[in-house]
Order: C-alpha cells, then structure tokens, then sequence
C-alpha cells in the first residue's frame, strides 16, 4: 500500500553489502562461533520470519541465506539478520511495526526460495503463519476504552475472519458501544499490519512469533460445543422427549426455558388430551 | 509497567475527587471546573471536535502556549468522553510542520506574476493587492460585483461565516459566496425548505435510542459518524427488537449489523423510495388523519437536466433546467411544482410495484418488502439516516423529498424515535453554512435573496440603506468554477476548504479556472493544500482553538469554545482578516452613486465603518471579554478583541441573533452559550427545544395543534409525486465501471488536518481503489497491484484492494478522495442535482486497467 517505501534493490544491496562484510568477518569467525551459534536457534519477539518458514530450528537449517526472498519481495519490507542482529545473520525477517507483509497473494517470497526453507506448498497466502496478533494491552487500546478507532480492524486483510469486533455495552455511558477486538488464531497470518498500524504511541496490538503467542489447550479436556459439531451431533444418545407439568398458556422449551404460549399455538411437550375411544353401543346407527 | 498503571489510576482517582468536589461548590456545572485541576500545570477547558457534523464534545488541555492533550469531554450528551480515533490525535492537528505562516504572494521580479513562485510578504501588501483586484474586477464590465467572489465553508465558525456573508452581500453587493457544504448537504437543505419550509431536522440524537428501526440510506456511519454509529449499535445490542437496515451501492463497515443488507444500483433508491410508498398505499398503512391535517400533496416537473454547462446536449435536450432557451428566456424552473391529490399520487406510485422496484435496483424482493414493513407497521418506529449517498446525487433533492414522503405518509416524524434525520458531514454545516445563510441564495435564519421582504429585514437589522443586497442569485460552487474559467470572476478568495481536491472535474473547469489570467485567486488556510499551491496569494490563518469560536452540529445544537493559544507567526483568523479587509474600501469604490445619493449619510464611510464598527457589532467593550467568561477564566481575552478594541464575537452574535428571534430560528443568547455544552435551538425563554413541529415540545406549537409544520404558511409539510429517472453517465462498452468515491474513517475529508498526523497517515498512508476480485481477475488485476482508473475526464493510478473493509458488488469501484497524491476528483463528471446545485460524486463511468 505504501510506494513511499525505500527504493527497489537497496535490500539488495544491502545484503551484499553484508555478505562482503560476512566474508571479512570468517577471519574472527573463531571468536564469534558462540555467539553465532546461540542465535541461530532463538528468534527475537520483534522479529517474524517471512510467509511459509518452517519452524525456527528447521528454518536455520534450511535457509542458505542467499536473499532471494528479499530480492522478490515487491514491497522491499524483508530484511537480512546482520551479524550484530541476535538471530542468524543472513536469514530474512521483518518487524511488523516497521513494514508488515503485505500478503501477496502470488506469494513471490516462496517462490523465489530456493531451498524450501520458505514451505513451496503454501499456495494460499491466507494459510500463512508468520506470527500471531496478540491484543497486549487493553487499557491502552482505543476500542476497549469505548473511542472508535479500530483501525486493526479494517487494516486485517482477513477481517472479520482475523479479526472481529465484539459489541457491548459501554456501561459508563449508558448509551454507547465497546467495540472488542478479538483476535482469531485459526485465520490471523500474523502479517503485522495491524501492529503497524496501530495509532497509539506503543501498539496496543503486536504479533509475535507463534512459539510466544500461541496457547495450547491441555488433552485431557474437550470443548463440548466443538466435539458435537466436529461428530455432526451428540456424541452420545440424545435424550427422549423431555416433558413438564405446566401450567396454561405457559411452555417449558429443553434448552430454552420458560415462555408464554402465542396465540393459536399448541405448546410444544405439552402432554396432548388422551384420545377417548368410545365403543359403539346398540344395533344400529 | 506497574509505575505506570498507578499513576494513570490515581489519576483517574484524583480527578473523580476533584469533580465531586468542585461540583458540590460550584453553580456552573463542568466548565470552569477543569481549569485548575491534576497538578501538573495543564489548563483544560471545554472546545468541539475540529472535525464532523456529529459534534463531540472535548476538552482542550494546554500548557506554555500549547495544546498538549484533548480529552472527550464526559459532561456533553453527544459523547460522554468518547472520540473517534482522529479526534484522539485532536491535540496534533494545529502542529504540522509545514505550517503556512506567513502571506505568500506568487511574484517574479519583485511583483506579482501569474506564473510567479511564492514569495512572503507582508499583510499591508498582502491586502493592497487584494484590494486593487477588488476595485478592478467591480470596474471590469465584464465581471462587476459578482465577480468578486468568495468560497467558504462549513468549517467556518459562526461569527467568521457571519462576517463574511455581511462583507460579500452588503459590501461588495455580491451574492457570489458560496459554502462547500454545497457539495455535501445542499440537496438536504432544499428538501428541507421544498417539504417542511424550514431548513434542519425536527428530530435529536436521542431519537436513536426511543427506535425500533433504523434504515441507513446513503450512508456509511461506522466509519463516518463513529460515535453515532456506537450509540446505534448499544440501542441495537440492548433492545432485541431493534433492527437495521442499511442501503448502499456496495457493502460496508455499516452492513455488517445489518438485519437487512440491501445493495441497490446506483440511482436506483428513487425507485426504491416510490415503491415504499406504493406499499404503504397499497397495504392500507397510510396514517389517514396524519395526512389529511398535516400534508399537502404535489407534483414536481421533471426534465430538469443534470445541471451542466448550458451547451452540453444533455441540457440543450432539457425542458425545465432554468438555463436560456433560445429565445434567451429560462426554460421552466428546476423547483417548480404543482397542487396535486392523494388519490393522484397513489396512482402515480402505483406503477413502482414490487417487480419494478426490484428490476429497477436489483435488490431481492423479500429485502425490498422487509424494508417497507418497518416503515408500514404502525408499532415500528423508525429512524431514517442519510448523508452523501443521497445528497451527492443528480436527483438528490428529490430523493430527499421522497424519503419525507415516506415518514410522512405514515406520520412517522417529529416524535421521539420517529425521525428522518438528515447527518451533516462538517463541524458547523449547520451552525454557519445553514443558519448564517453563506449560499449564494441565502441571507441568516432561512430567508433568500430573492424576497423582498427578505432583503429588507436584513438591511434593517445590518443598518445598510435600502436596495444594498441585490435581489440575483450569486455563483453556487460549481458555477463559481466556470466563471473563473469563462473570465467571469476576477477576484477568488476561499477559505477552510480544499476545492482543487474535493471539487469536481478538477482538470477541466476548477484548475484551468484557478490559473485564468483574467483571475486573482486567495486562499486563506492553514496547510500548503493542493488549493493553496494553486492560488494567487496564500493567507496564513489560525485554526480552531487559536481563536474564540462556535460550531452547529447536525442536531441544532450551537456549541462555544475560548480562544485557546495563540497562532504561531502572522497566522491570523479568518474574522479578522474580513473585518481588517473591509477597512480597504469606501462605500464610494463598491457602493453605485445612486444608492449613496438617496442614502448620503453613507457617503465616505469605509465598509469597516458600515458593517462592523455600526454601533451593534461593536458595542461590548474589550472588558465584556473578561465579564463573559469570568466564570471559566480569569481576566480572559481574544485576539480579535485585542485587535479591534471590542468583543467581536458577542458583537457579531448578538447581531446575527436578530435574524431569527421569533421565527423559529431563535438561539440563546451568547453568554449563555459559554456556560454550557451547547444548546439546541429553537432556544426560547433559555430553553431548548428537542422534537420540532409537535405540541409540548415546540414552543411554536400551540396547545391544541398537535403537529404544526409551521414553516410553510398552510403549516403542512409537502408531499412530492417524483419518479424515477436515470443519471447523465452510466458504464457502457468503454467506461464499464461505475465509479464511487467517498471517505475512510481514520481520515477526514481532504486530508490536510489528518494526513499530518503520522499516526493517522501510517494507519492508512494512501488511497486505494476497492473492486470485486471478479472484476479484478478479469483485467489481469491482483490485489495491491498498481493500476490506473480513468473516466472521460482523466486518470489516476493506486493500487488495488480486493479485500478489506468495504465489500464491491460486480460492476462498481470505490476510491475515497482524501489522498492529495491521488486525486480522485479529476475523474468526476460536474454533473447536479439541478434544483440544490450539489455534484453527484457517487456515480461516473470509469475503466480500470493494469498499470
């Protein structure tokens, strides 16, 4: 969105720029080999690798660090680690307040991969996993304190699939609207716009890499509600029919509670009357 | 963190006690209390948002001559405390860097060129040359009077639009003055007068929470109107009943709580609003005893053109488009309309039956009949909003019209919750461009140029002899634009607005205008705008609380604030460059000998003299300033008070007043103002009036009236026969597109004030054209790809978005204007509603390509 960008090929440049340095540098590699080492497994909380990069350990494996991703990106926001970053130098990354992804859909980063440290298979930029959105601070997020801001919002190239507003009630005023922003991890790519784009002087929303943002639910508990859609009903027996002692005018729904009858409708559990069958008496009709 | 976390909570604590503290002690609610409190050297009093129609409340803090923070302001009903996002950067507006701060003069050699680059100078020079225009362009036969022309603004606070609609139309005798609310409400302001005989809405804000439903007609009040739209939202959260409806031409951040999604082809809401009213008709819903006490019905004339230059065959082909037919008398009159029946108007609704609603707009028959119901159904009450998807439109007063049309036949007006409520887009559309009448055919308080009666009231009350203000109709904004291009208009001066970005067909009649040799272009303003780059003389000017001012929100409701800080360098307010201007000018260079011989006592006075130092304007002395406001701020003054000697404000204020005491228009008085967080007019005997037009709320109701639409003289309100009719472009093989500009909620309008916060700049940096990924694909086009748009009249490249927050139909493209690099505006045909003269900007035919 922004062509106000640092100008086409200075990543480029940049990188060989630090590969000359690199190859200066073998001479000290001796002293910095620990260091090196150290970094190549951790990724810092700022720092998010590019759409399609295997998991961190893997990605350091397989990255030969020959910047093509940089070079393809059409939006100049990649970046090559240099040997002071804490990461592996030469491996590629952004920070989302900086310059997100803009999430190609051609995807020209992957493409131009070529090791497969960047997945071929992902084809589907919405399938991506940079980071996670992560709401941080809610007593410095615009929306929780009832302004309209939610610039996060609009800003998700999947919003109201990353990113929803949740309505409630501004209690304080009486008469407005909190408009909740809430992240999905199921649909956020952890693209970064919204953390770029957040107004307040420290974004209130930040990606962060998956290892940090993500949660796990533990195994030994299961969401009711999630297992009997996933099985396309109850995953044991429904119940019979339940029914109720009411009173007229009144019907008790399984589920839903108490209610008045409408009109001209017979309430459902109701016990029908018992139909009276009535034997036919005398020798002619 | 933690350190933090405490300080902004004992913040908060202090603050509660602070309040509860100065209220138990004080008579004067809120006010004068934030001035002193927190501790930490912050002066906080209560201001109005810079911003929107909606008219927040804020609160201004400031320290060593600066505004260091805002606040929503908690006390005022509109808001609560609460602001949209750009009204949280409020504090940053005034501080861009590229302030313009001194009178810039394009000038070669010394002098002024045409072609010159711009060069500082004083305002004694800055004003000589202005002058001399003046004086020239009134001596030129082929320019006169009205060829002193002005372009104002509904961003003009009160006093400044009421100083100027005095130099224009008293000075100068030149009703060429004009708002840019022309190009955002004018279609509203004429249905209103049309339908009512009284300009603004007869409903408040609270009608949002007393409905049952809400339709949304041409309007996108997630983004537009924030805090509004929060208050919607609760009353649709809170009360399960409640439903929404919202049409548009493309799906939006509004749609998203709609019950019912309703996306219509452009132009087609006319045959959508007829078919609500065959439906009411034809269902028996009409409210009967409403109707035959309070309306009238009518049938407007038709063939009205699409108000384009005279030569354009769409207007030689027109009947009744008021231009000069060949006998060089008018042809017809856009606004005529004739007596009809109830019993004819049924009829003539009845063909936009169901079927044809649908054909016609495209909208599934179940939405379409979802919509009427709320609207039929006696126990439903509804409220209606609209803004520029029915005001920027070519038929925009009659669908304004219709849309009355429909609440009336149902007497669904003028009670809480009941309420067509017609939303203004600037801070004081209302307060100035309406109320003070800056239109080319307005004087204050709903009176026009072309009474008699009219004129005269105003002569009386501005002390100006008989026959002063001419009886023509000046130059609207589009036509000002041809002039400057036809050599018309000698002398330009506009101010608070950005014409070369949000007018019309930029390149083909309002720049070429601009660099007219036989023009003399001002801009009074506080950024380089794309219009200040293209001026003559560029004014420095100071802004919102540099200087003492008053807004009129959309819900009437006038709303004072304190000159704040100082300007920075020459800056200085609009007011005073009216008033220290007119000091240029003896009545014998404007004023015809004739009119000073029959009125000799005129004769050799300055128009300084004439219009401001009258005797009225400036009878409250310097120290009145202090008296006003000693309940709020010790020893208080403002510049313009400094300057003149007088308390300008309250001078002008108290003046203006006169217009509409007694007639339905009356404000209250304006110490009053500054004690409180507005007031909604008609204020009579210091109280405000609520729902318009109806016994026990309106004063101007009598007891036993019940409803009273006293603004015409029958006090009925007008029903209008109107049909459907098409727009002047639509796609076709080449321009297979139709072509929607608009607005994003992080910026606002033209940009200049936004667009210089960085954090709203970086939120969303630069325009962008949303089409359907349908419509993409078929041309090659990815998302974020550069591509070019282009109409009949020119082209811009951006990129493209085919996701987000608004959601294309097939066939249609959005690009909102407020991108200076981007000017969408280029692109659009100056195509008008012929009857309010307010461009359509919603509906041009464009192609899109890769770039």
């Amino acid at each position: 969105m922004n062509s106000e960008t640092k100008p086409k090929g200075s990543a480029r440049r940049q990188f060989l720029a630090d590969t000359a340095r690199m190859a200066c540098g073998v001479g000290l590699l001796g002293l910095g080999v620990g260091l090196y080492a150290r970094n190549a497994t951790a990724l810092p909380p700022a720092a998010l690798r590019p759409p399609g990069a295997l998991p961190e350990a893997e990605f350091s494996a397989a990255c030969i660090r020959c910047g093509m991703c940089v070079r393809d990106c059409p939006f100049d926001m990649l970046m090559l680690a240099k040997p002071e970053d804490p990461m592996a130098t030469g491996t590629p990354y952004f920070v989302a307040r900086q310059a997100p992804c803009e999430m190609c859909e051609h995807i020209p980063c992957v493409k131009a991969c070529p090791t497969s440290a960047l997945d071929h298979s992902l084809t589907d930029i919405t399938k991506a996993r940079m980071g996670l959105a992560v709401l941080v601070d809610q007593e410095t997020c615009l929306n929780y304190l009832g302004l309209r801001c939610d610039i996060c919002y609009r800003v998700c190239p999947l919003l109201d699939k990353a990113i929803t507003l949740d309505p409630q009630t501004n209690t304080r005023t009486g008469t407005h609207t909190l408009f909740i922003p809430v992240v999905h991890s199921n649909a956020c790519t952890g693209c970064g716009l919204c953390e770029k784009a957040c107004p307040t002087e420290i974004a209130a929303i930040k990606v962060f890499p998956l290892y940090m943002a993500r949660g796990q639910l533990s195994a030994h508990y299961r969401l009711g509600w999630v297992e009997k859609e996933k099985a396309g009903g109850s995953l044991v027996t429904p119940d019979v029919e339940h029914q109720y002692h009411m009173p007229e005018g009144m019907k008790y729904e399984y589920g839903k509670g108490l209610s008045v009858v409408p009109p001209g409708e017979a309430a459902p559990g109701a016990v029908p009357p018992v139909p009276t069958f009535k034997a036919l008496q005398g020798d002619k009709l | 963190m933690t350190e933090v976390k405490m300080t902004r909570r004992d913040f908060i604590k202090t603050n509660a006690v602070a309040a509860a503290a100065a209220t138990a002690g004080m008579s004067v609610p809120g006010v004068a209390l934030a001035q002193a409190r927190g501790g930490d050297g912050v002066r906080w009093d209560k201001g109005v948002c810079r911003y929107c129609g909606t008219g927040c409340g804020v609160l201004v803090g400031t320290k060593e001559g600066k505004i260091v923070a805002t606040q929503g302001d908690p006390d005022c009903p509109v808001n609560s405390g609460l602001n949209c996002v750009k009204g949280y950067f409020l504090a940053k507006i005034q501080y861009g860097q590229d302030r313009l701060t001194r009178p810039l003069l394009r000038m070669k050699d010394g002098k002024f060129d045409k072609n010159g680059e711009f060069t500082p100078i004083s305002w004694d020079q800055a004003f000589d040359i202005m002058a001399e225009k003046v004086k020239a362009t009134m001596k030129n036969p082929d320019q006169g009077p009205f060829g002193v022309s002005m372009f104002g603004s509904g961003q003009w606070t009160i006093w400044e639009g009421y100083a100027a609609n005095k130099l224009m139309k008293a000075g100068f005798r030149s009703n060429s003055i004009d708002p840019n609310a022309r190009h955002c409400m004018a279609s509203a302001v004429f249905a209103f007068i049309r339908t009512f005989g009284a300009d603004e809405p007869m409903g408040v804000y609270d009608d949002i929470e007393h409905a049952d439903a809400f339709a949304l007609w041409g309007s996108n009040m997630a983004e537009m109107h924030p805090i509004l739209w929060s208050r919607i939202t609760n009353r649709r959260l809170t009360a399960k009943h409640v439903k929404i409806h919202v049409l548009s031409t493309f799906g939006h951040r509004s749609c998203e709580l709609a019950d019912n999604e309703l996306i219509f082809n452009p132009q087609s809401d006319l045959a959508i609003a007829n078919y609500i009213c065959n439906y009411i008709i034809q269902t028996g819903a009409v409210n009967k005893d409403f109707v035959a006490k309070n309306v009238t019905f009518h049938k407007g004339v038709t063939d009205i053109g699409y108000g384009l230059r005279p030569n354009h065959p769409l207007e030689q082909a027109a009947g009744n488009n008021g231009y000069p037919g060949a006998d060089g008398k008018p042809k017809g009159n856009p606004n005529a309309f004739s007596p009809t029946t109830y019993d004819e108007f049924a009829k003539f609704v009845s063909e936009y039956t169901l079927d044809k609603a649908h054909q016609i707009s495209g909208v599934p028959k179940d939405k379409l009949e979802a919509l009427a119901k709320i609207y039929a159904d006696p126990k439903i009450k509804v409220m209606s909003t609209w803004t520029m998807g029915m005001n920027q439109h070519t038929r925009g007063t009659w669908i304004n019209n219709m849309l009355y049309n429909i609440h009336l036949l149902v007497g669904k007006i003028s009670e809480p919750g009941n309420s067509p409520f017609s939303l203004t887009g600037q801070p004081s559309a209302c307060g100035t461009a309406r109320e003070v009448g800056t239109f080319a055919h307005r004087l204050p308080a709903d009176m026009v140029i072309m009474n008699p009666a009219h004129r005269e009231a105003a002569e009386k009350i501005w002390k100006v002899p008989a026959g002063t203000i001419s009886d023509r109709i000046g130059y609207h904004a589009v036509q000002q634009s041809r002039m400057l291009k036809d050599g018309k208009i000698g002398f330009y001066w506009t101010s608070t607005t950005n014409n070369m970005q949000a007018g019309p067909n930029v390149n083909q009649e309002i720049y070429p205008g601009w660099r007219n040799p036989k023009a003399f272009v001002v801009v009074s303003d506080v950024y380089p705008t794309v219009s200040a780059m293209s001026a003559d003389l560029i004014l420095p000017c100071a802004m919102w609380m540099e200087k003492e001012g008053a807004f009129g929100n959309a819900e009437r409701r006038g709303q004072f604030w304190r000159q704040q800080v100082k300007a920075p360098g020459e800056c200085r307010s609009d007011l005073w460059q009216y008033i220290e201007f007119s000091k240029r000018f003896k009545t014998d260079e404007v004023w015809p000998a004739e009119l000073l011989d029959k009125n000799p006592q005129y004769k050799g006075k300055t128009l300084y003299e004439v219009l401001y130092a009258n005797g009225q304007v400036n009878m409250f002395p310097k120290e009145e300033a202090a008296k006003v406001n000693a309940h709020a701020w010790a020893g208080y003054t403002n510049e313009e008070t400094e300057a003149f000697g007088y308390y300008v404000q309250k001078g002008l204020f108290e003046e203006y007043r006169r217009f509409g005491t007694g007639k339905a228009k009356d404000l209250g008085e304006f110490d009053h103002y500054h004690r409180v967080r507005g007031l909604r007019w008609p204020v009579v005997n210091g109280k405000e009036t609520l729902w318009r037009y109806r016994e026990g709320y309106d004063p101007y109701v009598k007891a036993g009236e019940g409803i009273k639409f006293y603004g015409n003289p029958d006090g009925k309100a007008r029903i209008f026969a109107l049909p459907y009719q098409d727009p002047p472009e639509k796609p076709d093989n080449e321009y297979n597109l139709w072509l929607c500009t608009g607005r994003v909620l992080e910026h606002w309008h033209s940009g200049s004030m936004t667009r210089r916060v960085p954090e709203l700049y970086k939120s969303f940096p630069d325009a962008v054209i949303w089409i359907h990924p349908k419509d993409a694909e078929k041309r090659g086009i990815k998302r974020n790809d550069i591509v070019k748009v282009a109409t009949r009249r020119g082209e811009i490249e951006l990129r493209a978005e085919t996701k987000g927050r608004n959601k294309m139909p097939e066939g249609l493209v959005f690009v909102p204007f407020f991108d200076e690099h981007r000017l969408v505006n280029k692109l659009i045909l100056d195509a008008t509603c012929p009857i309010s003269k307010e461009t359509d900007y919603k509906k041009n035919a464009c192609k899109v390509w890769k770039a």
